[in-house]
Protein backbone atom coordinates (compact mmCIF):
# COMPACT_ATOMS: atom_id res chain seq x y z
CA UNK A 1 0.00 0.00 0.00
CA UNK A 2 2.51 2.31 1.30
CA UNK A 3 4.27 1.51 -1.99
CA UNK A 4 1.73 2.59 -4.14
CA UNK A 5 1.03 6.05 -2.28
CA UNK A 6 4.92 6.78 -3.13
CA UNK A 7 4.79 5.77 -6.42
CA UNK A 8 1.41 8.02 -7.51
CA UNK A 9 3.08 10.69 -5.74
CA UNK A 10 5.95 10.54 -8.23
CA UNK A 11 6.47 13.37 -11.24
CA UNK A 12 6.49 12.43 -14.77
CA UNK A 13 9.36 13.68 -16.56
CA UNK A 14 7.72 16.50 -17.96
CA UNK A 15 5.67 17.82 -15.01
CA UNK A 16 9.13 17.90 -13.35
CA UNK A 17 10.60 20.10 -16.09
CA UNK A 18 7.28 22.60 -16.14
CA UNK A 19 7.43 23.14 -12.58
CA UNK A 20 11.34 23.73 -12.81
CA UNK A 21 10.80 26.17 -15.73
CA UNK A 22 8.21 28.06 -13.76
CA UNK A 23 10.57 28.09 -10.76
CA UNK A 24 13.54 29.11 -12.74
CA UNK A 25 11.59 31.93 -14.68
CA UNK A 26 10.03 33.68 -11.10
CA UNK A 27 13.35 33.43 -9.90
CA UNK A 28 14.65 35.57 -12.48
CA UNK A 29 11.44 37.38 -12.70
CA UNK A 30 12.09 38.45 -8.89
CA UNK A 31 16.20 38.80 -9.65
CA UNK A 32 16.14 41.08 -12.36
CA UNK A 33 12.57 42.43 -12.50
CA UNK A 34 11.91 45.67 -10.00
CA UNK A 35 13.01 45.80 -6.50
CA UNK A 36 12.03 47.71 -3.47
CA UNK A 37 14.63 50.32 -2.84
CA UNK A 38 15.17 49.26 0.50
CA UNK A 39 17.02 46.52 -0.84
CA UNK A 40 18.06 47.61 -4.66
CA UNK A 41 21.76 47.74 -5.42
CA UNK A 42 23.69 50.49 -5.47
CA UNK A 43 24.37 51.02 -9.45
CA UNK A 44 20.66 49.83 -9.96
CA UNK A 45 19.72 53.16 -7.59
CA UNK A 46 21.57 55.35 -9.46
CA UNK A 47 19.84 54.06 -12.92
CA UNK A 48 16.56 54.71 -11.43
CA UNK A 49 17.60 58.07 -10.04
CA UNK A 50 19.15 59.07 -13.77
CA UNK A 51 15.68 57.80 -14.73
CA UNK A 52 13.98 59.89 -12.17
CA UNK A 53 16.18 63.11 -12.52
CA UNK A 54 15.14 62.60 -16.40
CA UNK A 55 11.65 62.15 -15.82
CA UNK A 56 11.17 65.14 -13.47
CA UNK A 57 12.90 68.05 -15.22
CA UNK A 58 11.03 66.97 -18.40
CA UNK A 59 7.57 67.27 -16.71
CA UNK A 60 8.08 70.41 -13.98
CA UNK A 61 10.62 71.94 -16.78
CA UNK A 62 13.49 72.69 -14.41
CA UNK A 63 16.59 70.73 -13.56
CA UNK A 64 15.22 68.52 -10.86
CA UNK A 65 18.12 66.45 -8.65
CA UNK A 66 17.12 63.39 -6.78
CA UNK A 67 19.46 62.96 -3.82
CA UNK A 68 20.12 59.17 -2.96
CA UNK A 69 22.36 60.37 0.37
CA UNK A 70 21.88 57.41 2.70
CA UNK A 71 22.26 57.64 6.62
CA UNK A 72 25.15 59.24 8.32
CA UNK A 73 26.96 56.88 10.45
CA UNK A 74 26.46 57.68 14.34
CA UNK A 75 23.26 59.65 13.59
CA UNK A 76 19.99 58.66 15.62
CA UNK A 77 17.59 61.96 14.05
CA UNK A 78 15.22 63.26 16.70
CA UNK A 79 12.56 66.17 17.42
CA UNK A 80 11.22 68.15 20.16
CA UNK A 81 8.66 70.97 19.83
CA UNK A 82 8.03 73.21 22.99
CA UNK A 83 4.47 73.66 23.84
CA UNK A 84 5.09 76.67 25.66
CA UNK A 85 6.34 78.46 22.94
CA UNK A 86 3.90 77.51 19.90
CA UNK A 87 1.58 80.01 19.14
CA UNK A 88 -0.49 78.00 16.16
CA UNK A 89 0.84 80.26 13.46
CA UNK A 90 0.63 77.05 10.79
CA UNK A 91 3.53 78.51 9.48
CA UNK A 92 5.52 75.44 9.62
CA UNK A 93 2.56 73.75 7.74
CA UNK A 94 3.00 75.98 4.52
CA UNK A 95 6.77 75.73 4.63
CA UNK A 96 6.23 71.61 4.73
CA UNK A 97 3.92 71.84 1.67
CA UNK A 98 6.36 73.92 -0.23
CA UNK A 99 9.36 71.92 0.70
CA UNK A 100 7.89 68.51 0.16
CA UNK A 101 5.77 68.96 -3.06
CA UNK A 102 2.08 67.95 -1.28
CA UNK A 103 -0.34 68.31 -3.39
CA UNK A 104 -1.92 71.92 -3.35
CA UNK A 105 -5.40 70.50 -4.95
CA UNK A 106 -6.77 68.10 -3.65
CA UNK A 107 -4.83 69.53 -0.17
CA UNK A 108 -2.46 67.17 1.01
CA UNK A 109 -0.62 68.71 4.53
CA UNK A 110 1.80 66.18 6.51
CA UNK A 111 1.73 68.56 9.42
CA UNK A 112 -1.71 69.05 11.30
CA UNK A 113 -2.05 71.82 14.07
CA UNK A 114 -4.52 70.65 16.60
CA UNK A 115 -5.77 73.84 18.72
CA UNK A 116 -6.75 72.14 22.21
CA UNK A 117 -8.18 73.34 25.31
CA UNK A 118 -5.97 74.77 28.14
CA UNK A 119 -8.66 73.75 30.76
CA UNK A 120 -8.45 70.35 29.45
CA UNK A 121 -5.02 69.61 28.10
CA UNK A 122 -4.13 67.35 25.47
CA UNK A 123 -7.43 65.90 24.67
CA UNK A 124 -7.38 64.54 21.22
CA UNK A 125 -11.50 64.26 21.66
CA UNK A 126 -11.55 67.98 22.47
CA UNK A 127 -8.92 68.71 19.34
CA UNK A 128 -9.39 71.08 16.46
CA UNK A 129 -7.56 71.30 13.26
CA UNK A 130 -9.82 73.82 11.84
CA UNK A 131 -9.19 76.83 13.98
CA UNK A 132 -9.47 80.31 12.04
CA UNK A 133 -9.25 82.99 14.51
CA UNK A 134 -7.96 86.69 12.95
CA UNK A 135 -5.32 86.29 15.74
CA UNK A 136 -3.61 83.22 17.43
CA UNK A 137 -2.75 82.51 19.88
CA UNK A 138 -6.38 82.73 21.16
CA UNK A 139 -6.92 83.11 25.33
CA UNK A 140 -7.76 79.45 26.69
CA UNK A 141 -6.18 77.20 23.70
CA UNK A 142 -2.94 75.54 23.12
CA UNK A 143 -1.56 74.47 19.96
CA UNK A 144 0.17 70.72 19.77
CA UNK A 145 1.35 70.26 16.14
CA UNK A 146 1.81 66.66 14.91
CA UNK A 147 3.10 64.75 12.06
CA UNK A 148 5.22 61.65 11.78
CA UNK A 149 6.70 60.26 15.41
CA UNK A 150 9.35 58.55 13.28
CA UNK A 151 8.45 55.80 16.17
CA UNK A 152 11.25 53.60 17.37
CA UNK A 153 8.58 50.79 17.57
CA UNK A 154 6.49 51.81 14.57
CA UNK A 155 3.14 50.17 14.37
CA UNK A 156 3.03 51.38 10.41
CA UNK A 157 5.48 49.42 9.19
CA UNK A 158 4.72 46.35 11.08
CA UNK A 159 1.66 46.23 8.92
CA UNK A 160 2.72 47.04 5.41
CA UNK A 161 2.07 44.02 3.56
CA UNK A 162 4.63 44.71 0.76
CA UNK A 163 7.26 46.19 2.96
CA UNK A 164 7.44 49.36 1.40
CA UNK A 165 7.41 51.16 4.53
CA UNK A 166 10.69 50.64 6.96
CA UNK A 167 12.46 52.12 9.74
CA UNK A 168 16.40 53.60 8.24
CA UNK A 169 19.25 53.36 10.17
CA UNK A 170 19.07 57.20 10.83
CA UNK A 171 15.64 56.54 12.83
CA UNK A 172 13.81 58.01 9.63
CA UNK A 173 10.71 56.21 8.69
CA UNK A 174 10.24 56.08 4.70
CA UNK A 175 8.06 54.98 1.97
CA UNK A 176 8.58 53.06 -1.32
CA UNK A 177 6.16 54.81 -3.41
CA UNK A 178 7.04 52.20 -5.98
CA UNK A 179 5.84 49.46 -3.64
CA UNK A 180 2.80 51.25 -1.97
CA UNK A 181 0.21 49.03 -3.28
CA UNK A 182 -2.13 51.72 -1.68
CA UNK A 183 -4.33 49.27 0.70
CA UNK A 184 -3.50 51.93 3.76
CA UNK A 185 -3.43 49.42 6.63
CA UNK A 186 -0.46 51.60 7.70
CA UNK A 187 -3.06 54.46 8.10
CA UNK A 188 -5.37 52.68 10.34
CA UNK A 189 -2.25 51.20 12.63
CA UNK A 190 -0.73 54.57 12.70
CA UNK A 191 -2.11 55.99 15.88
CA UNK A 192 -1.43 59.65 15.25
CA UNK A 193 -3.37 60.04 12.00
CA UNK A 194 0.21 61.14 10.19
CA UNK A 195 0.05 58.94 7.10
CA UNK A 196 -1.99 60.75 3.92
CA UNK A 197 -3.46 59.04 0.85
CA UNK A 198 -3.37 60.15 -2.59
CA UNK A 199 -6.73 59.74 -3.43
CA UNK A 200 -6.01 61.19 -6.96
CA UNK A 201 -2.38 62.16 -8.45
CA UNK A 202 -0.83 64.64 -6.45
CA UNK A 203 -1.34 68.11 -8.00
CA UNK A 204 1.73 71.09 -7.64
CA UNK A 205 2.78 73.87 -10.43
CA UNK A 206 5.31 73.62 -12.08
CA UNK A 207 6.74 76.89 -10.52
CA UNK A 208 5.91 76.11 -7.32
CA UNK A 209 8.27 72.40 -7.18
CA UNK A 210 11.25 71.75 -5.44
CA UNK A 211 13.50 70.38 -7.66
CA UNK A 212 16.36 69.52 -4.14
CA UNK A 213 14.48 66.02 -3.82
CA UNK A 214 15.27 62.50 -2.30
CA UNK A 215 14.21 59.60 -3.69
CA UNK A 216 12.94 58.48 0.06
CA UNK A 217 11.11 61.89 0.68
CA UNK A 218 10.22 64.77 -1.59
CA UNK A 219 9.97 63.14 -5.15
CA UNK A 220 6.48 63.30 -6.73
CA UNK A 221 3.86 60.62 -5.43
CA UNK A 222 1.68 58.86 -8.13
CA UNK A 223 -1.48 58.20 -7.39
CA UNK A 224 -2.91 55.82 -4.88
CA UNK A 225 0.03 55.82 -2.66
CA UNK A 226 0.70 56.77 0.87
CA UNK A 227 2.85 59.97 2.13
CA UNK A 228 4.06 61.49 5.32
CA UNK A 229 6.75 63.45 6.69
CA UNK A 230 10.37 62.08 6.28
CA UNK A 231 12.29 64.90 8.31
CA UNK A 232 12.50 66.94 5.38
CA UNK A 233 15.04 63.87 4.33
CA UNK A 234 16.68 65.75 1.48
CA UNK A 235 17.93 68.24 3.63
CA UNK A 236 18.52 66.60 7.37
CA UNK A 237 20.72 64.09 5.27
CA UNK A 238 22.60 66.98 3.81
CA UNK A 239 22.66 68.43 7.39
CA UNK A 240 20.51 71.28 7.30
CA UNK A 241 17.39 71.63 9.48
CA UNK A 242 14.04 70.47 8.51
CA UNK A 243 11.88 73.29 6.97
CA UNK A 244 9.49 73.60 9.40
CA UNK A 245 11.88 73.98 12.32
CA UNK A 246 13.66 76.79 10.43
CA UNK A 247 10.00 78.63 9.64
CA UNK A 248 8.76 78.22 13.15
CA UNK A 249 8.36 81.80 14.13
CA UNK A 250 8.58 81.65 17.71
CA UNK A 251 11.34 78.86 17.24
CA UNK A 252 9.34 76.13 18.93
CA UNK A 253 10.88 73.24 16.97
CA UNK A 254 14.10 71.68 17.79
CA UNK A 255 16.08 68.99 15.32
CA UNK A 256 18.90 67.40 15.51
CA UNK A 257 20.90 63.74 16.68
CA UNK A 258 20.23 61.84 19.74
CA UNK A 259 22.85 60.62 20.04
CA UNK A 260 25.34 63.65 20.28
CA UNK A 261 25.53 64.76 24.05
CA UNK A 262 26.12 68.31 22.57
CA UNK A 263 22.64 68.63 20.60
CA UNK A 264 19.93 70.98 21.23
CA UNK A 265 17.86 67.81 21.43
CA UNK A 266 19.96 65.93 24.09
CA UNK A 267 20.32 69.36 26.21
CA UNK A 268 16.36 69.40 26.01
CA UNK A 269 16.16 65.39 27.07
CA UNK A 270 18.49 66.28 29.90
CA UNK A 271 17.05 69.70 30.96
CA UNK A 272 13.52 69.79 30.31
CA UNK A 273 9.54 68.50 30.98
CA UNK A 274 9.66 66.25 28.32
CA UNK A 275 6.17 64.11 27.11
CA UNK A 276 5.66 61.72 24.37
CA UNK A 277 1.69 61.74 22.56
CA UNK A 278 -0.14 58.51 23.51
CA UNK A 279 3.00 57.15 24.87
CA UNK A 280 1.15 54.40 26.66
CA UNK A 281 1.22 52.87 23.28
CA UNK A 282 4.38 51.86 23.20
CA UNK A 283 4.89 53.31 19.49
CA UNK A 284 8.08 54.96 21.35
CA UNK A 285 8.36 58.53 19.00
CA UNK A 286 11.44 60.23 18.21
CA UNK A 287 9.55 63.21 18.55
CA UNK A 288 9.13 64.87 21.91
CA UNK A 289 7.34 67.12 22.92
CA UNK A 290 8.67 69.85 26.13
CA UNK A 291 7.85 73.03 28.10
CA UNK A 292 10.67 75.35 27.26
CA UNK A 293 9.43 77.87 30.66
CA UNK B 1 46.06 66.42 11.64
CA UNK B 2 45.40 69.79 9.25
CA UNK B 3 41.81 69.51 10.25
CA UNK B 4 43.06 69.37 13.83
CA UNK B 5 45.66 72.39 13.53
CA UNK B 6 42.84 74.64 11.79
CA UNK B 7 40.47 73.97 14.79
CA UNK B 8 42.86 74.91 17.21
CA UNK B 9 43.55 77.92 15.35
CA UNK B 10 40.06 79.08 15.39
CA UNK B 11 38.97 77.98 18.76
CA UNK B 12 42.00 80.35 19.84
CA UNK B 13 40.98 83.45 17.51
CA UNK B 14 37.39 82.67 19.33
CA UNK B 15 39.10 82.84 22.75
CA UNK B 16 41.06 85.87 22.13
CA UNK B 17 37.76 87.76 20.78
CA UNK B 18 36.01 86.76 23.61
CA UNK B 19 38.44 87.69 25.95
CA UNK B 20 38.54 91.23 24.43
CA UNK B 21 34.85 91.46 25.10
CA UNK B 22 34.82 89.99 27.85
CA UNK B 23 37.31 93.26 29.02
CA UNK B 24 34.64 95.78 28.01
CA UNK B 25 37.00 96.14 24.87
CA UNK B 26 37.11 99.57 23.44
CA UNK B 27 35.25 98.33 19.93
CA UNK B 28 32.60 100.19 18.69
CA UNK B 29 29.29 98.29 18.10
CA UNK B 30 29.86 96.60 14.61
CA UNK B 31 26.04 96.20 13.09
CA UNK B 32 27.86 93.88 10.54
CA UNK B 33 29.78 92.28 13.29
CA UNK B 34 29.01 88.52 14.24
CA UNK B 35 30.12 87.35 17.63
CA UNK B 36 30.80 83.61 18.09
CA UNK B 37 27.87 82.72 20.20
CA UNK B 38 29.60 80.48 23.41
CA UNK B 39 27.91 77.24 23.88
CA UNK B 40 28.71 77.28 28.14
CA UNK B 41 28.15 79.88 30.24
CA UNK B 42 31.24 81.32 31.78
CA UNK B 43 33.06 78.90 29.16
CA UNK B 44 35.35 80.19 26.09
CA UNK B 45 32.92 80.62 23.36
CA UNK B 46 31.39 78.13 20.52
CA UNK B 47 32.41 74.75 19.80
CA UNK B 48 35.51 74.73 17.56
CA UNK B 49 34.47 74.84 14.18
CA UNK B 50 31.23 75.82 14.22
CA UNK B 51 30.70 78.58 13.22
CA UNK B 52 27.67 80.48 14.40
CA UNK B 53 26.05 84.02 12.63
CA UNK B 54 24.02 86.73 13.92
CA UNK B 55 21.85 89.01 11.47
CA UNK B 56 22.72 92.81 12.68
CA UNK B 57 20.11 94.16 15.36
CA UNK B 58 17.24 95.34 14.55
CA UNK B 59 17.22 99.31 14.45
CA UNK B 60 14.84 101.82 13.71
CA UNK B 61 15.82 103.18 10.51
CA UNK B 62 18.01 105.95 10.70
CA UNK B 63 18.10 105.93 14.53
CA UNK B 64 21.99 103.98 14.71
CA UNK B 65 24.34 105.38 14.84
CA UNK B 66 22.66 107.23 18.31
CA UNK B 67 25.87 109.61 18.64
CA UNK B 68 24.69 111.50 15.33
CA UNK B 69 22.47 113.57 17.48
CA UNK B 70 23.86 112.14 20.95
CA UNK B 71 27.15 114.17 20.71
CA UNK B 72 28.88 116.60 22.86
CA UNK B 73 26.36 119.68 21.40
CA UNK B 74 24.08 117.35 23.38
CA UNK B 75 24.54 116.97 27.15
CA UNK B 76 22.78 113.92 28.87
CA UNK B 77 19.80 114.78 31.28
CA UNK B 78 19.72 111.79 33.48
CA UNK B 79 16.69 112.69 35.03
CA UNK B 80 13.54 110.39 34.59
CA UNK B 81 11.04 111.81 33.02
CA UNK B 82 8.74 111.32 29.94
CA UNK B 83 10.37 111.96 26.86
CA UNK B 84 8.18 114.86 24.66
CA UNK B 85 10.15 115.90 22.00
CA UNK B 86 12.17 112.76 20.90
CA UNK B 87 11.22 109.23 20.81
CA UNK B 88 8.03 109.65 21.50
CA UNK B 89 7.08 106.64 19.71
CA UNK B 90 8.87 104.27 22.30
CA UNK B 91 6.41 102.88 25.02
CA UNK B 92 8.11 101.48 27.85
CA UNK B 93 6.18 97.77 29.11
CA UNK B 94 9.04 96.03 30.33
CA UNK B 95 8.95 96.30 33.47
CA UNK B 96 8.26 100.21 33.32
CA UNK B 97 7.36 101.35 36.84
CA UNK B 98 11.29 100.30 37.83
CA UNK B 99 13.11 101.11 34.49
CA UNK B 100 13.52 103.49 32.18
CA UNK B 101 15.93 104.83 29.00
CA UNK B 102 19.43 105.01 31.01
CA UNK B 103 19.38 101.80 32.73
CA UNK B 104 20.06 100.18 29.72
CA UNK B 105 20.87 102.62 27.14
CA UNK B 106 24.61 104.21 28.41
CA UNK B 107 24.83 107.84 28.84
CA UNK B 108 28.48 108.27 28.44
CA UNK B 109 28.21 106.29 24.89
CA UNK B 110 24.84 106.25 23.41
CA UNK B 111 26.21 103.61 20.65
CA UNK B 112 26.27 100.79 23.31
CA UNK B 113 24.36 99.73 26.12
CA UNK B 114 25.79 99.29 29.65
CA UNK B 115 25.09 96.13 32.24
CA UNK B 116 24.01 96.60 35.97
CA UNK B 117 27.60 97.13 36.77
CA UNK B 118 28.03 99.92 34.20
CA UNK B 119 30.34 97.91 31.84
CA UNK B 120 29.63 98.81 28.08
CA UNK B 121 27.83 96.10 25.92
CA UNK B 122 27.55 96.72 22.01
CA UNK B 123 24.32 96.75 20.43
CA UNK B 124 25.26 93.53 18.95
CA UNK B 125 25.29 91.78 21.85
CA UNK B 126 22.76 93.29 23.81
CA UNK B 127 21.63 88.96 24.93
CA UNK B 128 24.31 89.93 27.78
CA UNK B 129 21.99 92.25 28.95
CA UNK B 130 18.93 90.55 29.09
CA UNK B 131 20.59 87.68 30.73
CA UNK B 132 21.21 89.61 33.61
CA UNK B 133 17.38 89.12 34.40
CA UNK B 134 16.27 86.34 32.24
CA UNK B 135 19.26 83.90 33.44
CA UNK B 136 16.97 80.72 32.78
CA UNK B 137 16.18 81.99 28.93
CA UNK B 138 19.62 82.92 28.14
CA UNK B 139 21.04 79.76 29.38
CA UNK B 140 18.49 78.00 27.12
CA UNK B 141 19.15 80.65 24.24
CA UNK B 142 22.66 79.68 24.33
CA UNK B 143 22.09 75.44 24.22
CA UNK B 144 20.13 76.90 21.11
CA UNK B 145 16.97 75.53 23.09
CA UNK B 146 15.10 79.01 23.18
CA UNK B 147 14.53 81.12 20.16
CA UNK B 148 15.05 79.91 16.33
CA UNK B 149 18.14 78.89 14.81
CA UNK B 150 18.28 78.26 11.38
CA UNK B 151 21.26 76.29 9.02
CA UNK B 152 22.88 73.28 9.88
CA UNK B 153 21.99 70.88 12.49
CA UNK B 154 25.36 69.11 12.78
CA UNK B 155 27.60 72.69 11.98
CA UNK B 156 27.14 76.31 10.71
CA UNK B 157 24.28 77.83 11.90
CA UNK B 158 22.62 81.82 12.53
CA UNK B 159 21.03 82.54 15.71
CA UNK B 160 18.51 85.72 16.39
CA UNK B 161 19.43 88.24 19.28
CA UNK B 162 16.62 88.24 22.06
CA UNK B 163 15.80 91.39 20.26
CA UNK B 164 14.84 90.07 16.89
CA UNK B 165 11.92 88.74 18.31
CA UNK B 166 11.13 90.35 21.56
CA UNK B 167 11.00 94.88 20.90
CA UNK B 168 13.26 95.21 23.93
CA UNK B 169 10.77 98.31 24.92
CA UNK B 170 7.69 95.59 24.75
CA UNK B 171 9.15 91.93 24.72
CA UNK B 172 5.46 90.65 24.52
CA UNK B 173 6.10 88.20 21.56
CA UNK B 174 2.73 89.62 19.54
CA UNK B 175 0.00 88.34 18.36
CA UNK B 176 -0.07 86.90 14.12
CA UNK B 177 -2.46 85.72 11.76
CA UNK B 178 -2.42 82.13 11.06
CA UNK B 179 -2.23 80.49 8.17
CA UNK B 180 -5.00 78.82 6.17
CA UNK B 181 -6.63 76.44 7.89
CA UNK B 182 -6.83 72.63 6.48
CA UNK B 183 -9.17 71.18 3.79
CA UNK B 184 -11.49 68.57 5.46
CA UNK B 185 -10.18 65.47 4.35
CA UNK B 186 -11.38 64.63 0.81
CA UNK B 187 -13.17 61.37 -0.01
CA UNK B 188 -13.28 59.91 -3.53
CA UNK B 189 -16.38 61.20 -5.38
Amino acid sequence: MAHDHTHKADMTRREFASVAAAAAAGFLLTACGPRRLREIPRDRLRKAIADWEREYSERYGKSVTVSDAGPMPGVLFAYALDLSRCNGSRRCVDACVAENNQSRDPEVKWIRVLSMNKDKGIDFSDADPYYSPAEVPEPGRFYVPTACQHCRNAPCTKVCPTGATWTEKDGIVVIDYDWCIGCRCCMAACPYGARHFNWVAPKVPSEQINPAMHYLGNRPRPRGVVEKCTWCIQRTRAGRYPACAEACPTGARKFGNMLDPDSEIRYILENKRVLLLKEELNTMPKFFYFYGT
Amino acid sequence: MRRAARLTGIAFAIAIAWTMVARGGTQTPAPQGAPTLPSKPSAPPAEPGVRVEVPPPPFSDGIFPCTTCHNNDMPANRARRTLTDMHTDIVLKHDAEHRWCLDCHDADNRDQLHLASGDPVPFDESYRLCGQCHGEKYRDWRAGVHGRRVGQWNGAKRYLLCVHCHSPHQPRFKPMAPQAAPHPPMRPK
